[in-house]
């Protein structure tokens, strides 16, 4: 019964969990959002007491339910296991713990994050991690579906489906989800949970309390005839037959063991003043691969862009109707990067985002992607080759669960500075083309774009653009709908702090 | 109801030209809701009952249907040439006018991107030469030198592989400046030239087409007195004739001033590209209940045919069904009673209520510079009018639903890149547009529109 309930409640979360990070238009949101915000690191970084708090009393009266129930990549790994064992029903063995591997890269971990390289420590963090994979391995899918229904919406002359374009935000960021999705699979669909009790430092974390937890599985030594069913059911290798023991640090509460037994042994009950010394295991298997590739893949993403287009040739005799070839944009070089809107500064973005994507998931105008610099990998950052930060839009401040992007409303957006336009004479259009233009400024959502003769002399010249930066919010309207290409005439500088005007 | 329309169409169609499996396709294509013309199921299409029109002393027996060349199909991908053209379908196109009695084809060397006249010359040249009339033009709007512009006359012939053109027009006359007659055919002496090669006989009719001012139209016609104009091509519908769009003459007015000097006339746009036949909703109940066989086009094309004066109506057809239709209503023309004209002008009157922009989805417009889908974006504006999805407040009952289909179905009209919100208004496109439409005026209204509809403040 027990399982039952926990495989329910299990399912349910995983999948609204998972449909977060594959619903584009941000419908769910509103409903599930909070599935994201009680997840337990976003929690502490978003220094949400209430929902550590409740966390860690859930685990020190039920034992690490979270694990079993709560956290994606959790739940994930137990799918995995599942159809890995296939007709298998006890395909585990005990294993020791690996106690000395856990604490280091629990060590490791708060380092990293005290030393403000949270994205790094993010790469072993569940919940982000399992984002990183909904986002870029299950989201494609479920986009490329949703454009085969709007494509057939589209012929019954209906609206229920609007196309949405699929695109490689950051392959590093790929490459890393499809190595975590790899080697946590493959793990999963062999040894159950050892992700979770070797290396998962939120399951370490509540491993430590667990371990005293109230209410825990017990093994009655008296009616226990260590015929092992129940060890060999154990995807958290933690039952210890000759023992008669249960690691309550690493068990997730899965209640997997309870039917097994044949003769009522083993219970889940309140079992206070009991306990059992963990035996301690000395390990020395480097389980630290695939760090470094992040490194590799970052080189591949300038190459991306670029793509070579035939000059724009002026005909003699005008002929009628076709289009004009349109050159893709291409990112500028920014000095500073853009953080999204109610991000506050780089700073707090650095410290608090995990990672996860589920704000790049959801960002409707194509803006956000994560970053491939070092010092914030995977982190979002704003570009504006594909759209812009629309004035009506605060969708990623609504989503994130980690306080790295706090919530704003479109008041504020429209006030907050997080970074100014800067004009590039050289491309600009009244001076190549000796065109009329003035797209950024008809765009610009705050009128922070003068539009100035180009001969100071000649009130009637064409005009050129003048940001007033003090007005400029670093919305990116500008960037994105200038006519030059495929570098823009005029594009924004983030600021490392934002401002309020 | 319309399912059954298709497959009577295709049977019909399989029937008369028995063809291949590339016809059925093209016709399943061409049965698409948005794009085909509704056709009368009863009746097959008639051969031998074409309508046709002579006036002396030109002996040519003019069918009342004629083909316009403008909005030939075209290839997803130009063919190894560069020829946009779906050859093969304006072939069959082609064989099936002919045989249905169309002989009058006008191109001009400027439409479809230029590759009209090519492709019109490849199938016309299948049949014997003095069964149809070509009708080309001077399309000399940027080059006006005489030696440009001789040379454009000569490709011409070239392309529609001919030594003879039976009516040879003079360009979309009407505008000032640059693009003047004057400046076109007068200061290069190139008027003279052409009158020269009408007395040799390699044009067989001279004439002009308009869109412009009440002035340029009188200053030209005037020069009746010296050149004597065998034709003008004017547009004319039910909608023009008394509510003519931007800086364009009234048809009624047109058509009374050539008629005075009895000079025929050739009529365009009787359908304004396509948006007398997608008319809102009740407008098409007013026509269906008036005659229920009959497609809502028939209307507009028979109030094109008949006037006395019209040598031929045009129509630019892209589909077989839309060359059916118009076969049907013009083998032979039932003329309108007056009774009948005044009941379209009336339906021209409940039309103004909706804000539609004059676009006639005629191309001259493209490409911008800048990539964007002039036409597509009005065009998808004008759907959106007629089908009622323009929501003027956030209060309106249908609010939510209007704004929905306005929107999602601008992205699928018009690639985000090509959209309103790219026109910088440098306005190249304006002196092109026929119609006078203020193109990037509009682009930025729509715009401010679809920005309303994004952020919801309207």
């Amino acid at each position: 019964m027990l399982q039952k309930i926990r495989q329910v409640i299990a399912f349910l979360f995983f999948c609204i969990v998972t449909l977060l990070f594959l619903d584009f238009t941000g419908t769910l949101h509103a409903w599930f959002g909070w599935m994201a915000k009680i997840q337990f690191l976003p929690a502490v970084l978003a220094l949400n007491v209430g929902v550590v708090l409740l966390l860690i009393v859930l685990t020190f009266v039920c034992g690490r339910i979270y694990c079993s129930v709560i956290c994606p990549l959790g739940v994930f790994q137990d799918i995995v296991a599942r159809i890995g064992r296939g007709k298998k029903k006890l395909p585990y063995t005990y294993s020791k713990a690996k106690n000395v591997l856990r604490y280091s890269v629990l060590v490791v971990f708060l380092a990293l994050m005290a030393g403000g390289l949270t994205s790094i420590a993010a790469l072993v963090a569940p919940y982000s991690a399992y984002g990183r994979i909904a986002n870029n391995l299950f989201a494609p899918v479920y986009q490329w579906g949703n454009n085969l229904l709007a494509y057939f919406a589209e012929r019954a002359d209906s609206y229920a489906f609007y196309e949405t374009e699929v695109w490689l935000k950051s392959l590093p960021t790929f490459l890393i989800a499809l190595l975590t999705f790899i080697i946590i699979g493959v793990l999963a669909w062999r040894n159950g949970r050892t992700y979770c009790n070797t290396i998962c430092p939120v399951g370490t974390v509540l491993g430590v309390i667990s371990k005293f937890s109230l209410f825990r599985i017990e093994i009655d030594k008296e009616k226990c005839r260590k015929c092992n069913l129940c060890a060999r059911r154990c995807k958290a290798a933690c039952i210890d037959i000759p023992n008669a023991a249960v690691d309550h640090s690493r068990c997730v509460t899965c209640f997997d063991c309870l039917k097994q037994c044949k003769h009522d042994a083993i219970h889940y009950r309140f079992a206070y003043g009991k306990k059992e010394a963990a035996p301690s295991q000395p390990t020395s298997q480097p389980k630290d691969k695939g760090r470094r590739e992040v490194l590799a893949g970052s080189l591949l993403l300038l190459a991306s862009a670029a793509k070579a287009q035939a000059v724009k040739k002026a005909e003699i005799v005008k002929l009628d109707g076709g289009l004009a070839d349109i050159i893709d944009k291409q990112a500028p070089k920014r000095q500073t990067p853009i953080t999204p809107p109610g991000s506050q500064s780089a700073r707090n973005m650095q410290q608090h985002c995990t990672a996860c994507q589920l704000c790049v998931s959801v960002c409707p105008n194509e803006v956000l992607r994560p970053s491939s610099s070092l010092d914030t990998f995977m982190q979002p950052t704003a570009s504006y080759e594909r759209g812009y930060c629309r004035p009506e839009c605060t969708k990623c401040s609504e989503v994130c669960p980690t306080g790295a992007i706090h919530l704003i409303d479109k008041a504020e957006k429209s006030a907050i500075q997080i970074g100014h336009a800067v004009w590039v004479k050289e491309r600009c259009i009244p001076l190549t083309d000796e065109q009329a233009c003035g797209n950024c400024a008809r765009h610009c959502p705050t009128g922070a774009i003068l539009m100035i003769p180009s001969d100071p002399s000649d009130p009637e010249s064409l005009k050129i653009p003048a940001i007033d930066t003090e007005k400029c919010i670093g919305c990116g309207a500008c960037e994105n709908l200038c006519p030059a290409r495929p570098l823009s005439a005029i594009y924004v500088e983030g600021h490392e702090v934002h401002r309020i005007i | 109801m319309n399912k059954q329309d298709n497959r009577m169409n295709r049977r019909d169609f399989l029937k008369i030209v028995g063809i291949s499996t590339a016809g059925t396709a093209a016709a399943l294509t061409g049965c698409s809701p948005k794009e085909s013309a509704e056709t009368s199921a009863q009746n097959p299409v008639p051969t031998g009952k074409m309508t046709y029109r002579n006036f002396p002393p030109s002996k040519d027996q003019v069918s009342i249907l004629g083909y316009g060349c403008m909005r030939w199909p075209t290839l997803p991908a130009p063919e190894k040439g560069g020829n946009v053209i779906d050859q093969e379908e304006v072939n069959r196109l082609i064989d099936y006018a002919i045989e249905h009695g169309v002989n009058y084809f006008d191109t001009a060397p400027v439409y479809v991107q230029g590759w009209s006249e090519t492709s019109t010359g490849i199938a016309l040249k299948r049949h014997p030469r003095e069964k149809y009339f070509i009708a080309t033009k001077m399309s000399n709007f940027d080059l006006t030198d005489f030696k440009s512009s001789v040379e454009m006359y000569h490709d011409s012939m070239k392309k529609l592989q001919t030594d003879y053109i039976d009516y040879y027009l003079l360009h979309s006359l009407g505008n000032t400046g640059k693009r003047s007659f004057q400046n076109r055919f007068i200061d290069n002496g190139l008027l003279d030239y052409l009158v020269k090669e009408r007395e040799a006989g390699r044009i067989r009719h001279l004439g002009w087409s308009f869109h412009g001012s009440k002035e340029e139209f009188d200053k030209i016609l005037a020069y009746h007195e010296q050149v004597h104009w065998d034709f003008i091509q004017i547009q004319l519908n039910y909608s023009d004739w008394k509510h003519a769009s931007g800086r364009n003459v009234n048809a009624d007015y047109l058509y009374a001033e050539i008629s005075k000097r009895n000079i025929p006339m050739v009529i365009m746009e009787p359908l304004q590209g396509g948006r007398l036949s997608k008319v809102p909703e009740h407008i098409v109940a007013r026509l269906k209940t008036r005659n229920p066989e009959n497609s809502v086009a028939s209307w507009a094309f028979r109030f094109a045919g008949t006037p006395p004066m019209v040598l031929t109506v045009l129509s630019g057809m892209t589909y077989m069904e839309h060359l059916q239709d118009n076969i049907r209503t013009y083998s032979p023309l039932v003329p309108l009673t007056q009774e009948e004209q005044q009941f379209l002008l009336d339906t021209a009157e409940l039309m103004l209520k909706y804000p539609t922009i004059p676009c006639n989805n005629c191309q001259y417009c493209m490409p911008c510079p800048y990539g964007i889908d002039i036409p597509g974006v009005l065009l998808h504006y004008n759907k959106c009018v007629n089908e009622g999805n323009m929501p003027q407040s956030k209060l309106d009952p249908n609010y939510a639903e209007a704004r929905r289909t306005f929107l999602i179905g601008y992205d699928r009209s018009v690639p985000k890149l090509r959209q309103a919100s790219h026109c910088i208004g440098c306005e190249q496109c304006n002196p092109h547009c026929p119609q006078y439409i203020d193109i990037p005026r509009e682009m930025q209204r729509i715009d401010q529109y679809v920005e309303k509809l994004k952020q919801e403040t309207l």
